[in-house]
């Protein structure tokens, strides 16, 4: 009976890790679903990136006040998640703050975690009046209702309470109070408590226990529903975003070859086609997810819908449709349809009649871009929404022949004289006479 | 003043056998914008004045296919790629000066995969180096102690990271450089990139070019300074709509510099 507690401890663990485990095989089936794109380039720059970006937080902080915050926030919660190795160890083993044999060392630590819990809850707090009482306006854009708007609350109750129970939980633990080592902010809990016998305390420094580690477990298995996601895919995504220059596009492999082709007098336009060929690929541009790169589905999930992207977005600003947010948060809904779809047809996606164009992603919204890269640089974590739009763009105009009836005249001008005016190419140098 | 200007073409320079020490690309606005043009000449006033052997390659230039690459049109995009860059190998270019920050970074980033390696650099730079080694002289004349706000062209600034050659070259006319709420990384859009330049705005409650040029307008300058033709124009529409075009002058910076001159 004894180990009844310990036993109860390795099931939940687990359950709560294997429910993760199945569910991030699942995320990386549905990222797998993009194209394959090589990123296997400058490494060293690419750690960097990561480094400086994800761990370093070095774009976050350029909105200072959200920036500092969240810097709190993320040290709190890496470094707080130290002391759940300790209570892993308590859990199935019994052995109850097994670290305390470190003396003055172990005080100073559970010292700092209780300062940062401190921390993280304050900050915690004033982000949930940034989001529901100041109503912060990138947090109440139209693409910010219902579940969006609910997970980023949840997610903040959640760090409250997780955080309220690790300081109930030290400060109802009679044996670490007699220490009076590392009890920084618990010690002006533990009086809240007082008068309650023995037994009680112990019951409730208990409860605080089970609740705080089931919380994270469960927290844990909440992320993949979630776009707090971020905390995980974050690095990843900033060692996979883009290297080059913001304004350099990507030209298109499969359209390099055809030009080069027409381009080639050498070339028999009769001669029947090598192999080879069948590997073009069935469309150009992207109407659905499957169609896009693995990095770019990756973003998706990676998007934790703060908003910045969009706050900078100067279509958006002008009260345009466009929400490269919004490109984001479409992208990855879709790429969970398609991915449910796999799930209850044995492995295979079977044809729901829809896609990302249209029935998430209107049109009206793609022909809005400037492409001036705003988002791209607002983003924290190296999203690029403009490189979602443009692949978008290129199945309206190459597939579909779908481009607004002025940019065909334009695209026609190009075609017929040069210039995306309808002046003569002979008369380029006539501004030198003028 | 016109019949001053010198502006001969790779093609006369490749018939004396010999090569320019820079291509000027004019590209589209700059050859058939009316206020485009007026950059062009001023630019080409200020390559004359500091002695610059340059070439432009005249009726043989065609547009460097952004704005059908960024409205999704990458076959054409490529047509004008590959055309233009057998042309420019052809003539062995290579360094490559342009005064349109679109052109400037479609040849620099998206022409090497295409077999189109050269220098490129934006008129604000090649200035900027012009002046670094004394060939050119930059004098306040008119513009001394004005105003002057730099909008930064997307395609400039974020996109390829060029900021400070602009700004350097503003300061030496010594005039009073003010910033906007939004500037280099945060510079906000003029509205015509990405092909909007060639088509209606889709349904919003604003302009982008009235909303940036409002930023502008409210550092109360007496000339917002572009290094863009489209932002030019986009801007001085800007003006326009909100009746300040008395007051506020919407300027390239070789304008500015080939102006106090008096070129």
């Amino acid at each position: 009976m004894q180990y009844l507690p310990n036993i109860l401890f390795a099931i939940l663990l687990i359950i709560g890790i294997g429910y993760f485990i199945k569910n991030v095989k699942k995320l990386t089936r549905n990222i797998k679903l993009g194209r394959d794109i090589d990123v296997n380039d400058n490494k060293s720059q690419r750690w960097k990136n990561m480094s400086m970006i994800a761990l370093g937080q070095s774009k976050m902080v350029r909105r200072p006040v959200a920036g500092f915050l969240h810097v709190v926030v993320y040290v709190g919660f890496i470094i707080i998640n130290i002391e759940v190795l300790e209570i892993i160890i308590d859990g199935l083993f019994g052995k109850h703050r097994i670290f305390s044999f470190l003396g003055s060392l172990y005080g100073t630590l559970i010292g700092a975690f209780e300062v940062l819990a401190l921390l993280v809850f304050a900050s915690i707090i004033l982000f949930w009046i940034r989001r529901n009482i100041i109503k912060l306006k990138r947090f109440w854009k139209s693409e910010m209702t219902s579940w969006p708007k609910n997970d980023a609350n949840y997610i903040l109750y959640f760090e409250m309470v997780l955080m309220t129970l690790f300081i109930v939980m030290n400060a109802t633990d009679i044996h670490f109070q007699e220490m009076n080592s590392g009890n920084v902010i618990s010690q002006f809990i533990t009086p809240w408590f007082s008068g309650l016998s023995s037994n009680t305390l112990h019951f409730i420094e208990r409860g605080a226990w089970w609740l705080h580690i089931i919380g994270i477990l469960v927290f844990l298995n909440y992320l993949y529903f979630s776009k707090h996601l971020h905390i995980l895919l974050a690095f990843p995504n900033t060692y996979y975003g883009k290297l080059q220059p913001k304004g350099q596009l990507d030209n298109l492999e499969a359209v390099t070859k055809e030009v080069k082709m027409m381009m080639d007098p050498n070339i028999d336009p009769f001669a029947t086609p090598e192999e080879e060929e069948s590997e073009a690929p069935a469309k150009f541009g992207a109407s659905d997810v499957q169609d896009l790169n693995w990095v770019q589905l990756l973003n998706a999930y990676t998007c934790t819908e703060c908003g910045r992207c969009t706050s900078e977005c100067p279509a958006n600003q002008t009260g345009k449709k466009l929400s490269p947010r919004k490109i984001m948060m479409d992208t990855r809904d879709r790429l969970e349809e398609v991915g449910k779809n796999i799930d209850t047809n044995k492995g295979e996606f079977k044809d729901d009649g829809k896609q990302l164009l249209d029935n998430y992603i209107t049109r009206e919204e793609l022909w809005a871009c400037t492409s001036c890269n705003a988002c791209v640089e607002a983003c924290p974590v190296s999203i690029d929404p403009l490189s979602i739009i443009l692949e978008m763009r290129r199945y309206l105009v190459m597939e579909q022949s779908a481009a607004p009836v002025e940019l065909n005249n334009m695209m026609t001008n190009i075609e017929n004289n040069g210039a995306p005016w309808p002046y003569n190419q002979m008369d380029r140098l006539n501004w030198k006479n003028e | 003043m016109s019949e001053l200007l010198k502006v001969p073409t790779m093609a006369e320079f490749m018939a004396q056998g010999k090569q320019p020490e820079v291509l000027f690309w004019v590209g589209c606005a700059g050859s058939f914008d009316d206020r485009a043009k007026k950059i062009t000449k001023a630019f080409v006033k200020l390559l004359n004045k500091s002695n610059v052997e340059f070439a432009v390659l005249g009726t043989e230039e065609s547009c460097t296919g952004d704005p059908a690459k960024r409205s999704g049109n990458e076959f054409l995009f490529q047509m004008q790629a590959v055309t233009n860059i057998e042309v420019l190998n052809a003539y062995e270019v290579k360094k490559i000066v342009t005064a349109c920050p679109h052109c400037f970074n479609t040849i620099k980033n998206e022409y090497p995969e295409l077999g189109g390696k050269y220098e490129v650099v934006h008129h604000t730079q090649f200035l900027k180096s012009l002046l670094d080694d004394g060939r050119l002289t930059i004098e306040g004349g008119q513009f001394k102690g004005k105003r002057i706000t730099f909008h930064d062209p997307c395609y400039l600034g974020r996109a390829n990271n060029v900021y400070e050659a602009p700004r350097e070259l503003i300061q030496k006319l010594e005039a009073e450089l003010v910033e906007m709420k939004n500037c280099r990384r945060n510079g906000l859009c003029c509205g015509a990139g990405g092909a909007q330049m060639f088509k209606d705005a889709e349904k919003g409650d604003k302009e982008v070019n009235v909303e940036r040029t409002e930023q502008a307008l409210d550092v109360k300058p007496e000339i917002i300074a572009a290094g863009c033709p489209f932002c030019n124009t986009m801007m001085t529409d800007g003006v326009k709509a909100k009746e300040k075009e008395a007051d506020v002058a919407v300027m390239d910076i070789a304008e500015l510099i080939a102006n106090a001159q008096d070129l």
